[in-house]
């Protein structure tokens, strides 16, 4: 299991820097000069000059590149040119909503999609199955923002249960927070929870399938204690790669929900950022992102050998 | 006609509405898109306007019509992008499976995987600016490992198989083996991920346009007709369900077919109800 | 003492009729055999009995197992006759087994399901029923798992799982025809020492007739649904009263009539042939480790003969086919045919590729299923420089499925057309198209019914005949390759441990090895073939 875990870590270490390799590529050499193009046409020479110092673009491509590691590496993530404050300080702010919101999504859609696939695994072709099927069906297809919109028309607009919008900030409370964050969290969690009680199905019906199951069944167990104790932990499987997936989907739409509820998240920096030219904020939370994907995914990966023996052995 | 599946019948029905208006917009269109007239603004949907009015007095169904364009472009573009040169890397690197290319391959992929198509559209249009062809570019780079991945995994399946080693015991080498035994028999796996690609295609550029992303004004486009209702919803959903409801159906009518086709196509693989 | 009487079993499903009025007795401590090719309905008699059936399965008749009718329980009691009173093993031991458990869990679940013993108690009974299918606890702790275990080690467990609670009936579908001759040899002789050891009856399903010669006391013979003769088994050898068995007995005791003699001319020729490759890592710390596959291999196949190599899995034959084929390249050693020098890897000289071709084991997979069978069977031509173009492709394509039997117009069919004897004259006339020297045969007939694999062979036997050709004959079966080869090799661990004149080497087999092979290879008794 060392082994394995070692091997993975490397694997991610790799990703992580080809990740910044491509990041940097695109927001420091593509545009030519960066400081130029962050303060735009009209700007003074000297202007330009003292940025280019401030942002340390005098340097070779590969001592820029050594900085901008070794600054994230200890937590310095450069200055921001709109706000002129560290953007470690921005992007701390913002990050303990658009995360939670992600990981609350996460947990709706795992805990609606598991029971809802295996209910329509178990009853193949029943009217419940087909119910599920078309709903998911329906699922897949809502946008999650235009959702959002619906839900705060209902819920916020019309029945007042929810705010329209906006964060009180978790220092008024950790369930008026949690509040605030429900109505994206659910628009989040909808499509991915359709996708994933279909994926569960599936695997659970092909693993019907396999040869042990039936062993199962000769040995005397019925149908129902053929799924729970041999079928399911082996349907597991091959869902777990897709939750591990769905998180970086997640934290892409979060970034988009937070547009509907007014949540001052990672989106709304960005989004500023790229209307500002704040490169450096761009550059700095882009980065934040893949990282945050690729250590789920590592994760998912050693998840995935504590659950099955077979791949523990390479 | 006759054997095809419920689903592909319908789902084909639903999305050619959509095709069919996108096309027909380039001719003709209920009223024009770019004449503002304030003074019939927020109308109800009625005979004079099919879908009501927006905020500006431009009539819905017009520009649900035009809109249809913009996401059945970029959609069909992107998921061209992802096939053209997803599908070549993927056989490429089955046909080197064991060798560090495979192992190259996969790793790239692993990475473009790491940056959804937001991403990708965040960091190209941060330098280059907004614009329907970078949602194109950014959402295309996404499938191509989406195809690459499938390629791979259907040709690896194939390469084991003995006619491909009757194949190279005629001499044939790699290249003419993956494209003469290979791709034909994962043309159907193709085809299938390919209307699902379309589909995720066009939620993204709705989502793309929603945050200004994507295609810019004056051109209409449903996810930015969504961002203009977001503020104006209770007074006036219309402005919203019109559009919402255009990018479900055509996503759901691309999924059916997906699921239909998949069931001609593969009907022995597929026997289990998906 | 009758414990299961079958009266009159019709299944049909979805309406088509699969078995129709099976009728047997199975006797206490008494071994059943039930033999047929594919398609005879003998494993659907057994999963009637297990009432496992597919859905939209309709059964008629009675099933008393010591006076219970089977057919007639609900589900829910017949759960608790799964596994207690009747167990089941299965054809494929690689997949039989959950591969997220360890082997003492499963073995011990059945204990738990039916009440027999809590957790731990029944973990200390499932070691017991371990060691007496043979898995000891110094090298099969109940915390393995089973893709640590081979083939017939998860045969073994699986035996274990259905023996558990000391059922009177087992049920074994195939049990080794997934395996080597040697494993198989041992499961049956488990087989065996079970039912006297533990009282149990057996109903031991196979298409091969030496297993159930040597093993049933009694046997049906099933043949469409139906069974067409059934006694004791050393009567219905003596007697054989119904067409099909002894359509059945000549074909698996077939031998073709063959008359090229061999000549003295070398055809082809390996000189201390040696092919590694690099196994998988083991860690990232490690080396990867050099797989010896094929040590030192030198042999010559002469003009006109037929030339067998039999081994079990693993022994590096399929390596060798590949090397002698041109696909893989050598590490040290050298490949001559007709004289010259076969190189693999780099080019290889498409007069020489014309000499030589080759014909799968599996009829399902030889083909491009999205190929017309004229295309298939024109491929070799590829890379021959003076290939036949318009008319005299389509003479070539039509001569080379007459050859084999088929008829002109079945080269505008698709594959899935044909059934699996057909798909192997299908594969033998584009082996043949391009009138090469030798056919190398790897394994061509080991996935065909016994009395498809006789036409096969007799079709193989008159081409040689008439088209002077020399087989590299393949195989894992040794009984096949003792009825059509003139020489054979014996192959084990990459190396050739014994060759030799096919019934020199049969009857007075020098190595250890090929002694082993022959000992546990079932035999028909033989004054009674055809």
């Amino acid at each position: 299991m060392l082994q394995f875990a070692l091997t993975r870590f490397i694997s991610l270490s790799l990703s992580l820097i080809a990740a910044s390799v491509v990041i940097f590529t695109v927001i420091e050499i593509i545009p030519g000069d960066p400081a130029s193009f962050m303060l735009g046409i009209n700007a003074q020479p000297d202007t330009i000059a003292a940025l280019r110092e401030q942002l340390g673009l005098d340097g070779s491509l590969m001592s820029r590149y050594i900085n901008w590691i070794s600054g994230m590496l200890v937590g310095d993530f450069g200055i921001s040119y709109t706000y002129k404050v560290p953007v470690s300080e921005l992007v701390l702010a913002r990050v303990w909503i658009s995360l939670p919101l992600a990981i609350y999504a996460l947990a709706i859609s795992t805990l609606i999609a598991f029971p809802v696939g295996l209910i329509a695994a178990a009853k193949r072709g029943k009217s419940i199955d087909i119910t599920i099927m078309g709903t998911t069906q329906l699922g897949i297809a809502i946008p999650n923002f235009w959702f959002a919109m619906i839900l705060v028309l209902i819920f916020s607009i019309n029945l007042r249960w929810f705010s329209a919008g906006g964060f009180p900030g978790w220092e008024e409370g950790f369930l008026l927070s949690i509040k605030s964050l429900t109505l994206p969290a659910v628009a989040l969690a909808l499509p991915q929870a359709s996708i994933l009680a279909r994926i569960m199905r599936s695997s659970i019906l092909d693993t019907l399938d396999q040869d042990y199951v039936r062993t199962a069944r000769a040995k005397g167990l019925s149908q129902r204690q053929a799924i729970w104790r041999h079928a399911l932990k082996n349907a597991l499987i091959p869902v777990l790669t897709i939750i591990g997936m769905q998180f970086s989907f997640l934290m892409a739409g979060a970034i988009i929900i937070e547009n509907v509820f007014f949540l001052p998240g990672l989106g709304r920096l960005i989004f500023q950022g790229i209307t500002q030219r704040d490169l450096i904020v761009v550059e700095s939370v882009v980065m934040l992102l893949v990282f945050a994907v690729i250590i789920v995914t590592f994760i998912v990966d050693l998840t995935y050998a504590a659950v099955d023996p077979r791949l523990r052995k390479r | 006609m006759t054997n095809f599946p419920r689903t592909l019948i319908f789902g084909g029905i639903l999305f050619s509405i959509f095709l069919l208006g996108a096309l027909v917009s380039f001719i003709w269109t209920p009223a024009d898109v770019e004449i503002l007239q304030i003074t019939a603004r927020f109308k109800l949907p009625s005979t004079a306007h099919w879908f009501g009015t927006d905020h500006f007095g431009r009539d819905i169904f017009s520009m649900i019509m035009v809109g249809a364009r913009t996401s059945i472009a970029v959609a069909v573009v992107a998921v061209g992008i992802g096939i053209a040169l997803g599908v070549p890397l993927g056989l490429w690197a089955a046909a080197n499976h064991g060798h560090w290319l495979d192992d190259l391959i996969m790793r790239g992929n692993d990475l473009v995987f790491a940056f959804p198509s937001l991403i990708i559209a965040i960091l190209i249009t941060a330098v280059f600016g907004p614009s329907a062809f970078n949602a194109i570019i950014a959402i295309g780079i996404f499938n191509i490992p989406v195809f690459a991945r499938i390629s791979r995994g259907g040709a690896l399946s194939i390469w084991t198989l003995d006619y491909i080693l009757s194949a190279r015991v005629a001499g044939k080498r790699a290249f003419r083996i993956s494209a003469e035994h290979i791709l034909p028999n994962i043309a159907n796996l193709l085809i299938v991920q390919g209307t699902i690609q379309f589909s995720l295609g066009i939620l993204a550029e709705a989502a793309l346009s929603y945050v200004g992303l994507g295609v810019q004004p004056p051109t209409p486009s449903w996810g930015r007709m969504l961002a203009d209702s977001q503020t104006m919803i209770s007074i006036a959903p219309h402005l919203a369900f019109f559009p919402g409801f255009a990018i479900i159906l055509t996503v759901l009518g691309l999924n059916l077919m997906g699921d239909g086709l998949r069931d001609i196509l593969d009907p022995r693989i597929r026997r289990t109800q998906r | 003492m009758k414990l299961l009487e079958v009266k009159d079993l019709s299944v049909s499903i979805h309406g088509t009729k699969i078995l129709n009025s099976v009728s047997f007795n199975v006797n206490k401590s008494e071994i059943y055999g039930i033999v047929g090719e594919s398609g005879s309905g003998k494993s659907m008699t057994a999963l009637s009995l297990m009432g496992l059936l597919p859905s939209g399965s309709q059964s008629t008749g009675s099933a008393s197992l010591s006076d219970t009718d089977l057919l007639k329980l609900s589900e829910e009691k017949m759960c608790t006759y799964r596994g207690n009173a009747i167990g089941m093993i299965f054809q494929e031991p690689m997949t039989a087994l959950n591969p997220v458990q360890t082997i003492g869990k499963q073995v011990a679940e059945t204990l738990i399901i039916h009440g027999q013993a809590k957790k731990k108690e029944a973990l200390k009974i499932a070691r017991e029923k371990l060691n007496r299918v043979g898995l000891f606890e110094e090298q099969f702790p109940l915390d393995k798992y089973p893709h640590e275990l081979s083939g017939g080690q998860r045969q073994r467990v699986a035996i274990a799982m259905a023996i558990a609670m000391r059922p009177n009936l087992l049920i074994a579908d195939e049990p080794t025809t997934a395996l080597d001759v040697t494993t198989q040899s041992q499961i049956l002789d488990l087989l065996k020492s079970l039912v006297e050891q533990e009282n149990m009856a057996l109903i031991l399903i196979t298409h091969d007739l030496a297993v159930i010669s040597g093993l049933a006391d009694n046997v049906a013979v099933m043949q469409t649904g139906k069974i067409v003769e059934e006694g004791k088994t050393n009567k219905i050898f003596k007697e054989m009263k119904h067409p099909y068995t002894k359509q059945l007995f000549s074909a698996s005791s077939h031998v073709p009539e063959r008359s090229t003699k061999a000549e003295e001319i070398p055809l082809l020729e390996l000189k201390h042939v040696i092919r590694k490759y690099k196994s998988p890592r083991e860690n990232i710390f490690k080396a990867p480790q050099t797989f010896t596959a094929v040590n030192d291999v030198s042999f010559v196949l002469r003009k006109g003969e037929n030339l067998g190599l039999v081994g079990e899995s693993g022994c590096g034959k399929s390596t060798l086919t590949r090397a002698i084929l041109g696909l893989d390249e050598l590490q040290s050693g050298e490949i001559f045919l007709e004289g010259h020098h076969v190189n693999a890897g780099k080019k290889l000289d498409s007069s020489l590729r014309r000499k030589m071709q080759v014909v799968f084991q599996d009829p399902f997979g030889s083909f491009n299923p999205r190929h017309k069978v004229g295309r298939l069977i024109s491929e070799p031509f590829y890379l021959i420089e003076d290939r036949p173009t318009g008319n005299l492709l389509k003479d070539a394509i039509k001569q080379a499925l007459i050859d084999v039997g088929l008829n002109a117009e079945d080269s505008e069919k698709y594959i899935h057309e044909f059934s699996g004897g057909q798909r192997q004259r299908i594969a033998i006339a584009r082996a043949l198209i391009i009138k090469p020297s030798l056919i190398v045969l790897d394994e061509a007939v080991s996935a065909l019914d016994v009395s498809i694999r006789a036409q096969v062979l007799d079709l193989l036997a008159e081409l040689s005949n008439k088209f002077e050709l020399s087989y590299l004959f393949i195989s894992h079966d040794l009984s096949v390759v003792r009825n059509i080869t003139d020489r054979v090799m014996v192959m084990k661990a990459g190396s050739i441990v014994e060759s030799g004149d096919t019934q020199k080497v049969f009857e007075n087999p020098t190595h250890p090895y090929t002694k082993e092979l022959i000992a546990a290879t079932p035999r028909l008794p033989e004054n009674l073939t055809a």
